[in-house]
């Protein structure tokens, strides 16, 4: 009898920067709803993250980060799970992240970012929306 | 659960079938494996956790490669530091050339079946070292402290060639023994300010214990607790007849203190599993209750599968809400059913 699969996410906190009310909140929300997420703690590498999403096979990484240095880690994140062929792993900005950077997050393949205002539960469909779309396309 | 012809697991259906070299998707998937590619670990894992159809397969030709590991098991409740022992532990045992692999496990909500995994957190060290392999797992209602799949997946671990297998278990509280059918060595964790003396008295949690110890050791309270433990290894020693005295170690493990003690404890308790047949008769032991335990969750699954099809069960609560029949009779109905003669 085949278990209900979880939605496994990584969430991780990016280099120097220790506000992470943000992400641990994200991850009571994403557990509630029904997702197992591995909460990495605070100061990771790109490195370090990728290999824990490789390690727990996730299906999400939520990458937090209020300290401005997102356009420096998360296409590095982007460019190491390439490199790893993890091209399935949906992943997410979130944090203070100034409109203006947005687009060059997405064509990094950043599948969405979050600022401060977005809600938990846009969040969580459009997970459970695009990781779907994910498993069903391939 | 595999029948043929059946679609191949969810987590590998972007190739499924069979592959040019005319092998099956498990048996790729496993080659992989085998020549050490952690992507494909990391999935077969997933596929035991889910029990996706292809578990079986998998399992089938991984088990051929198992039964080098060490499984070294840690538990104890909640808060007593746990993770940060297994971190330093696993830490000491890389600087002596011993590959690790770590078993997370943490409860999955009754409510919202979702889990907060934070065992990671504390073994930032051993995350980019590749003679390391951390998964963090979740109960998915599975009692004892441990998932339903961890024994599966310290078999992957073990095939996957790691010298030792950790297990972390949940915060385990009085109960939750599962542990010591899985391990080789079991830790019990304890800190001090938890409980008075007669908590160190019951049975349960306190009896699985290979090797004891306390934790955070540069706390207030520690002498104490020393002392109450030592009672109670003493008394199980000589009430029991045991031939293995479980040591008490002390360790602080935030400062890296008495890991070297701990890793040497674990070394002498493998030494005397060695010596006479001890090692042959306890994973004897194991592999009985393991079918046992595999066999009763088939058959169960099996019989309620065919059950629930039909509708009776619907019924049969109905019934027993409005009292018009009790429990114990549509119970027993219901096993004649299955098992004519029985009952």
């Amino acid at each position: 009898m085949p278990v209900e699969k979880k939605v496994k996410v990584i969430m991780a906190k990016l280099g120097l920067d220790g506000h992470d009310r943000g992400a641990k909140l994200l991850c009571r929300v994403l557990a509630e709803s029904g997702m197992e997420v591995v909460y990495t703690g605070l100061r990771q590498t790109p490195e370090m993250i990728v290999e824990a999403a490789l390690q727990e096979d996730a299906d999400v990484i939520g990458l937090s980060s209020l300290s401005g240095a997102h356009t420096h880690f998360f296409p590095r994140v982007m460019q190491l799970l390439k490199e790893k062929k993890m091209d399935r792993v949906l992943v997410l900005g979130g944090g203070i992240i100034p409109e203006g950077d947005i687009a060059d997050l997405k064509k990094a393949g950043i599948a969405a970012v979050f600022g401060p205002g977005a809600s938990t539960g846009e969040i969580t469909d459009f997970i459970k929306k695009n990781v779907q779309r994910r498993t069903e396309t391939g | 659960m595999c029948k043929d012809g059946q679609k191949p697991a969810e987590a590998f259906s972007r190739n499924a079938g069979t592959s040019p070299s005319g092998s099956s998707v498990a048996e790729d998937l496993v080659r992989a494996f085998l020549s050490g590619s952690v992507q494909a670990a990391a999935r077969i894992i997933t596929v035991a956790e889910n029990r996706d159809p292809a578990f079986f397969d998998l399992m089938k030709l991984i088990y051929p490669h198992t039964g080098k590991a060490y499984v070294v098991g840690i538990t104890g409740a909640s808060g007593t530091g746990k993770s940060t022992l297994t971190d330093a532990f696993a830490a000491l045992l890389r600087e002596r050339n011993f590959t690790v692999g770590i078993i997370a496990v943490d409860p999955s909500s009754p409510f919202a079946g979702g889990a907060l995994l934070g065992d990671r957190i504390r073994m930032q060290r051993l995350s980019l070292d590749p003679g390391v392999f951390i998964r963090s797992t979740a109960t998915r209602g599975h009692l004892g402290g441990l998932a339903r799949t961890t024994n599966s997946i310290v078999k992957i671990l073990d095939a996957f060639g790691k010298d030792f297998v950790i297990v972390e278990t949940v915060g385990a509280g009085q109960d939750e023994v599962d542990i010591a059918g899985t391990a080789d060595t079991t830790l019990l964790v304890l800190a001090p300010g938890l409980g008075d003396a007669i908590q160190n008295m019951k049975a349960g949690i306190m009896e699985i214990a290979d090797i004891y110890v306390i934790n955070m050791a540069d706390r207030e309270g520690v002498d104490r607790l020393f002392s109450q433990v030592k009672m109670r290894a003493d008394q199980d020693f000589d009430l029991r007849k045991n031939a293995w005295k479980a040591p008490i170690l002390l360790t602080a493990a935030i400062h890296n203190e008495g890991i070297v003690e701990l890793v040497d404890a674990v070394e002498s308790h493998r030494r005397f599993l060695m010596k006479n047949g001890r090692m042959q008769k306890l994973r004897r032991e194991k592999t009985k209750s393991e079918i046992l335990h595999l066999l009763k969750e088939e058959i169960t699954e099996h019989m309620l599968d065919h059950f629930l099809g039909e509708g009776q069960f619907d019924e049969l609560i109905d019934k027993v809400a409005s009292r018009r029949k009790d429990p114990y009779t549509g119970v027993r109905e219901i096993v004649r059913t299955i098992l004519p003669g029985h009952a």
